[in-house]
Order: C-alpha cells, then sequence, then structure tokens
C-alpha cells in the first residue's frame, strides 16, 4: 500500500507537480486533475520530468477536467491512465492517505 | 475632446481551475463599449483559453470558450498570442480557435482576429500600452 499524490495546479505555473514528483516513493499514485492535467499531456517542457517518473509511480488524470479544457486522451503521454470521478474515490481509498500538492 | 488610449488585456491563466479568465472576457467585453484601442495579450497558460473543443459538462462549470469568437462583433479585433508560450506547452495554432473578425471597409470580409508574436514583440508591445490590465 502507499499513498495517493494530487496535484491540481499547471506546471507551468507552480511547482507542485516538481515537487510531488521528488517526494513520491515508488509504488505510489499520482492523480492529476484540474489544471494539473496540463501536466499529462505530450510534449511540453514538462513531459519528459513526467515520463521519467513514471518508472516509479503509476499517474492518472482526471477525463473529466481534460475534457473541459479541450483535449482529448490521444494527446496524453502514453501509459497515463483516464479516471472518472469514480475512480478518484477508489484510488483515494485503496491508497494508505491522499497527500494533496496545492 | 475624446483621447484614445492604448488598452490592453493581458492574460496569463489557464481556464477554469481560477476565475481570471473568465473575469477577463467579462471586462474586455464590458470595455468594449467605450471606443479605445483595444488589444488583447495571451502568454504563458493564457494560450490555454483559447483551445479548441472545451466541453465542460463535466465539472459541472460554464463553458465560456464559445464567447471568444463574439469578439470580433465587439470591434475587439487585435487578439496576440506568445509563440514561446505555445511552444512550452506543445500547441500549435491549430490546437486554438480561429477567431475572426468583419471588416465593413472590405464588404465585410472576414479577416483574422490572431496574430502570433515572439517574446520580444510581446514585450514591445507591452511597452507602448497606455493601460495594463492584468488578468
Amino acid at each position: 500500500m502507499s499513498n495517493l499524490h494530487t496535484v491540481n495546479k499547471s506546471p507551468f505555473e507552480k511547482n507542485a507537480l516538481s515537487s510531488c514528483l521528488e517526494h513520491a516513493t515508488d509504488g505510489a499514485s499520482v492523480l492529476l486533475f484540474e489544471d494539473g492535467i496540463y501536466a499529462a499531456l505530450r510534449g511540453t517542457e514538462v513531459a519528459d520530468k513526467v515520463e521519467r517518473a513514471m518508472g516509479a509511480v503509476k499517474v492518472f488524470v482526471l477525463g473529466e477536467d481534460l475534457k473541459a479544457r479541450g483535449f482529448g486522451e490521444d494527446r496524453l503521454i502514453s501509459g497515463i491512465s483516464v479516471v472518472d470521478y469514480a475512480g478518484f474515490v477508489d484510488l483515494a481509498a485503496e491508497a494508505d492517505a491522499v497527500q494533496a500538492w496545492l | 475632446m475624446s483621447s484614445i488610449k492604448k488598452f490592453l488585456y493581458l492574460n496569463r491563466k489557464a481556464p477554469y481551475g481560477t476565475i481570471y479568465a473568465w473575469e477577463s472576457l467579462e471586462v474586455v467585453l464590458i470595455g468594449a463599449a467605450f471606443d479605445q484601442d483595444v488589444s488583447l495579450a495571451f502568454v504563458d497558460d493564457g494560450v490555454y483559453q483559447l483551445t479548441k473543443g472545451q466541453e465542460t459538462a463535466g465539472i459541472g462549470m460554464k463553458n465560456f470558450s464559445p464567447t471568444y469568437s463574439a469578439l470580433g462583433d465587439y470591434d475587439v479585433k487585435k487578439i496576440f498570442i506568445e509563440k514561446e508560450s505555445l511552444e512550452a506547452r506543445g500547441l500549435t495554432l491549430d490546437d486554438l480557435q480561429h477567431l475572426t473578425w468583419e471588416d465593413e471597409d472590405d464588404d465585410y470580409a472576414e479577416k483574422d482576429s490572431i496574430r502570433v508574436l515572439s517574446r520580444q514583440e510581446m514585450a514591445a508591445l507591452m511597452d507602448e500600452s497606455d493601460v495594463v490590465f492584468s488578468f
């Protein structure tokens, strides 16, 4: 068992994602939602950082927030899983604790 | 005597996560009634405001993205997007709405409202503005 880390800030505006990825331990899950979804997209300046982290942590993105901002699943870094609100709840319930990077 | 000033609306925030983008659009539409020289700039995460295909039903928020296409009708026809900001986010103009205005002096021809500027050109635009509203 391990923690679920949630990131809801844009990686271009805040260091929440960077700090999260540097502190998340092997086997942890990271859920990107609200403006955090921009970290899940391919071809950005932060995509490398996310791809490197994916060796050790599982990355999820909230589909509703992705869609609201005009992006489809085809734009995601490969290996990132899309969840809906119910999936978010499941991840939180399965985790030892939820750590929110505000 | 009326004096026309150069107004710049500087947009740096993504939509929905905060209220800045929506507030900016409201202020631009209200300000459009005052016959000033209006420019909109989209830099940093502000470029995300114009992405195509936003569907907000799932997050229970108003989708205000179609309103940008009405800017031309309000005589807001100078919209500047920073090239470096697009590139950092892996975006191209094709990812954004195509915004136009109708030129009544040219038989109502549809003309592009959006121009992509380099960071240096964007800096110059900021310098030559009389009034800057930051969002």
